[in-house]
């Protein structure tokens, strides 16, 4: 049994690059959780993905001890993920903890992401212990970013640690920090048990392991447990305490951090932010704040070659054990066959599964232009609600009563020389200026309210070049607010081509429609006849481009040298062919289908 | 039935459109003669077996050899191959290497047909060409072509050249035709990489050929050529009855030939052999006893795309009959079954059991053959 008193639970706040996993495994090296030969760089990202990206996708935990003057310490390290996408999880991982690090990057200063979760940080009263990292880097400016820090979080220089990660300056600093700034876990072991998920990892042998913090209580092995906003009920078959592996335990205390196996197969089935008690003595209310995340984003998954949709169905099923993030559900189109609708966290969530699919499970599949889901309210029953996930689904306008789509906060923090583009194209993507800082004489943090679907696409390539890179961007969902959505369908050579549809903004409509097809102009190549591109809002044609014939397609000489060259180069040509899909006897490269996310490139 | 082919791999200058392998290096010239003999007598034991039916000394510009060159070089292929009395014998050769008692000569060594590099009846392209040639000299090599009792020949014109209008190709046809050559090859310019002209296109000095009005030269061809009597047998040559060219249609009949010198290329009815497209390599290789060139086994599919690929490029196309028997009736199948879509939209026709392409798709034959492919799993 742990004493409360000598426990410590804390997480990591900082912006990618900003030295978060190299501090981690500094503080792991230092407390002899890990010896020389178990080292390896950035130890807490385990997936390859995670590695290449430098970025944390989901939180694990970790447990160390340290001797500070003579007392022995644990801590438990709670890992956030690193983007956006996994506010909520990061919020979870949060409410774990009582203490925070906050990283900055003394050459970069403060980015909008270290913002937003400072901010999801100081909600939960964590005390925070800010540190100045890569203080050798030469393009280092401390004293600038010390005063953002001290602007920021309001407290005194001398609060403020120096340190060097990489070099291992300041790492004793830090954990003598953490002793006695952070405060110790309150709560009663002897209350009925509740602990917080605040993360579930899955194993292929052993099942959904889940994260908790214990809050109250305690829980014992053999056990018969309730999440209690799922309402399933599992016997505890095994759990323990996070230590670089897992540590079993006979139970786990009050103010500890530890995980838990029963024998659950999905991650579906445990939501983070669930409350864990006993089934006998049972709390009485469980932890706050918990959410059903629900996904943001929305695109279509088709198996390249349309013979796969089964080996696909069987991919994104197994995606899902481990990541209860993703939904799907079957869809077929017209112009692509039989596939999946899915439902992400946002962008970079879309692109992980993308990913995914294409380097664990070796799918090669289209994605489809992504959407944001919208409530939509019918004049039959104008308070009921319609959820349309899927351009297929945008009811007929002269049905609609009226729409309403998903908005955001955005925290954008740019230099002072970039912040009239940056608001130029906040504007234009229907943003409204709430708020407008100067953190230092140099950097400036606005903050924009806009609606979710126009940073879907289009947004941050064009951030990141209007400020040549020294922009960094957060948001949070905020809620649903009405609009005017328009579907605009694309045809091609006069068939509707239901997978190039997008639901667009009114007062764009005529202007993405133009783009739209003069991007297809591009990316479909000649074909043997004149091929008409056309986008239209139901019956009325916006835009029209034309596609004209090839006209030649043959070379001139075929001679003795030239038959083997040739023949490959066809063979590569048809190859390339059997990839596209036929709309019509139009022949379109998958490439086109996501014409309208590159409408300005 | 089995052809022989020489490289010599030697020009004057260059011509801005050619990929060929060729030097302007000539010093080696006696060397290599030397080498492609011996390289006629390592290969002759294993080369292909029965009665040459033609030779072709192509390059390059083969009229740049002497003509005791040209002797030996015949002669090798005389004492090692049973070549028939009736064999088609071409050299390709430029206007301005040739003279009445040069083409006599030629006669008498047992050449049998001339190929022209003529290319142009217009000053200005023949130097925007960098041709060593001008159009009198055209003129004046077609006429002593006649004089020295040659009946057999072919003249190459090229047409889609840069800034070429519909008008100045006809004006071009116009000009062959008072010579009424036999048979005649007809090439759009084509931009290869690595050459003159795709550097000058790429610096935007000379405009690419423009693909509608490369098209409208083509129709006009087809039109002009029907009109003269000539058959349009493959893409870019056409004959008149009964002149159509041996050696080349070998290649596209998918028949066996033997390629001698440097970039020349072989096909045994199996495999394709190349060798190596550079002087100085060949010529060590030949001195070392060394492989000149690499080859690569056809696979049955590569085979059926070949087959494809230069039928289609004649007016009769294939048989379906023909085509059953060399790969059997599931392939036919599957190429029947291909070719359908395009069968209703008219861009194959059928008749007399022959799959072709009418005259309106004939300059989309690649495209339409690629159609029809089989492809391996991993391709």
């Amino acid at each position: 049994m742990n004493k409360m008193d000598t426990l410590r639970n804390f997480c990591i706040i900082a912006h990618i690059d900003h030295g978060k996993s190299t501090l981690a495994d500094r503080l792991l090296e230092n407390t002899k959780t890990i010896s020389d030969r178990e080292k390896k760089d950035q130890l807490l990202d385990d997936m390859d993905l995670e590695r290449e990206r430098g970025i944390t996708i989901k939180s694990h935990a970790i447990q160390m001890l340290h001797d500070q003057d003579g007392v022995e310490y644990t801590f438990n390290l709670i890992d956030t993920p690193g983007h956006v996408d996994f506010s909520y999880e990061v919020s979870r991982a949060i409410a774990a903890c009582e203490g925070a690090l906050l990283i900055v990057d003394a050459a970069q200063g403060i980015q909008a992401q270290t913002i937003s979760n400072l901010y999801l940080a100081l909600e939960h009263d964590l005390e925070i212990i800010p540190v100045l990292n890569k203080i050798d880097l030469p393009s280092a400016q401390p004293e600038e970013v010390t005063d953002q820090i001290i602007d920021l979080i309001g407290c005194k220089k001398e609060d403020i640690i120096l340190a060097s990660a990489k070099e291992g300056k300041g790492v004793a600093d830090i954990l003598s920090a953490i002793v006695h700034r952070i405060p110790a876990p309150e709560g009663h072991a002897e209350a009925p048990l509740q602990a917080m998920v605040f993360d579930s990892i899955f194993n292929p042998y052993r099942g959904i392991e889940v994260l908790f913090r214990v809050f109250n209580g305690h829980i014992k092995q053999g056990q018969k447990v309730r999440f209690m906003n799922t309402g399933h009920t599992y016997e505890a078959e095994e759990l323990g305490v996070l230590k670089l592996k897992q540590d079993k335990q006979e139970a786990v205390y009050a103010g500890n951090v530890g995980y838990l196996t029963s024998g659950i197969k999905e991650a579906k089935e445990v939501k983070v932010g669930d409350t864990i008690t006993a089934v006998e003595n049972p709390a009485d209310k469980a932890i706050g704040g918990f959410e059903d995340v629900k996904p943001m984003v929305f695109a279509g998954i088709f198996p390249v070659d349309t013979d796969e949709y089964e080996e696909l169905r069987n991919a994104i099923e197994k995606l899902q054990l481990n990541d209860a993030s993703l939904t799907f559900e079957p869809e077929s189109s017209a112009a692509l066959g039989f596939g999946f609708r899915c439902g992400f966290l946002g962008m970079l969530h879309m692109e992980i599964i993308q990913e995914r699919l294409e380097r664990e499970f070796k799918m090669s599949v289209i994605t489809t232009v992504p959407n944001v889901s919208y409530h939509a309210y019918l004049k039959s029953d104008p308070e009921k609600l319609v959820l349309v996930t899927n351009p297929t689904e945008f009811p007929e306008p002269s049905e609609l009563d009226h729409i309403k789509e998903p908005y955001i906060r955005a925290q954008i923090i740019t230099k002072a020389d970039f912040v009239g583009p940056v608001m130029n194209l906040c504007i234009e993507k229907r943003g409204d200026l709430k708020n407008q800082v100067y953190l230092t004489s140099e950097r400036v943090e606005l903050t924009f309210d806009m609606p979710l679907a126009e940073i879907v696409f289009d947004f941050y390539d064009r951030l990141k070049s209007l400020s040549r890179g020294y922009a960094s961007f957060d948001y949070t969902p905020m809620d649903y607010r009405e609009t005017d959505m328009v579907k605009v369908d694309v045809l091609i050579n006069g068939d509707q081509v239901d997978a190039l549809s997008a639901l667009i903004h009114r007062s764009n409509a005529y202007d993405i429609g133009k783009k739209i097809c003069s991007k297809l102009k591009e990316l479909i190549p000649r074909q043997q006849f004149m091929i008409a591109l056309q986008a239209a809002i139901g019956a009325k044609v916006i835009a029209r481009e034309t596609l004209s014939a090839l006209r030649k397609d043959v070379t001139a000489k075929c001679y003795g040298g030239d038959i083997s060259r040739k023949r490959k180069l066809l063979e590569k040509q048809k190859a390339g062919k059997k990839k596209m899909r036929q709309v019509g006897n139009v022949e379109i490269p998958q490439k086109a289908f996501l014409a309208v996310l590159q409408l300005n490139d | 039935m089995s052809g022989l082919y020489f490289h010599i791999p030697f020009c004057r200058q260059a011509c801005t459109y050619c990929d060929f392998h060729f030097s302007t290096r000539r010093q080696q010239q006696p060397a290599m003669v030397a080498a492609i003999r011996q390289e006629l007598q390592q290969r002759a034991p294993t080369g292909p077996t029965g009665q040459m039916k033609s030779i072709y000394l192509g390059g390059g510009t083969p009229s740049l050899l002497s003509l005791s060159q040209l002797e030996s070089l015949l002669q090798a292929a005389q004492a090692n191959f049973s070549v028939d009395p009736a064999a088609e014998i071409t050299l390709e050769a430029n206007p301005d290497d040739l003279s009445l008692p040069y083409l006599k000569q030629l006669r008498q060594l047992g050449v049998n047909r001339l190929s022209i590099g003529l290319q142009s009846f217009d000053d200005s392209h023949l130097q925007l060409m960098n041709r060593a040639h001008n159009a009198r000299q055209s003129r004046q090599c077609l006429e002593w072509i006649r004089a020295a009792g040659f009946d057999n020949f072919t003249v190459d014109l090229i047409y889609g050249m840069p800034r070429q209008s519909p008008k100045h190709w006809e004006g071009q046809l116009a000009a062959l035709a008072p010579f009424k050559p036999p048979h005649f090859s007809a090439y759009a310019l084509t931009v290869e990489p690595r050459t003159v002209l795709a550097h000058q296109v790429a610096r935007g000095t000379l405009p690419a050929p423009e693909e509608e009005t490369v098209a409208a030269h083509f129709d006009y061809l087809q039109q002009w050529a029907a009109a003269q009597g000539y058959e349009h047998y493959e893409l870019s040559n056409l004959a008149l009855p009964g002149c159509r060219a041996v050696h080349n249609s070998a290649y596209w009949q998918g028949q066996p030939y033997l390629g001698l010198g440097p970039g020349a290329h072989s096909f045994d009815g199996k495999q394709r052999y190349a060798n190596v497209a550079s002087n100085p390599r060949y010529l060590k290789a030949i001195q070392e006893g060394q492989p000149t060139g690499t080859s690569e086994w056809l696979r049955p599919e590569d085979h059926l795309n070949e087959y494809l690929m230069t039928r289609l490029r004649l007016d009769e196309g294939f048989a379906w009959a023909d085509l059953t028997e060399r790969f059997g009736s599931r392939w036919a199948q599957f190429v029947r079954r291909e070719a359908q879509k395009h069968l209703k939209a008219g861009r194959f026709q059928e008749a007399a059991g022959r799959l072709f392409i009418p005259a309106a798709w004939r300059f989309h034959s690649d495209g339409l053959a690629a159609e029809l492919f089989a492809l391996q799993p991993t391709a």
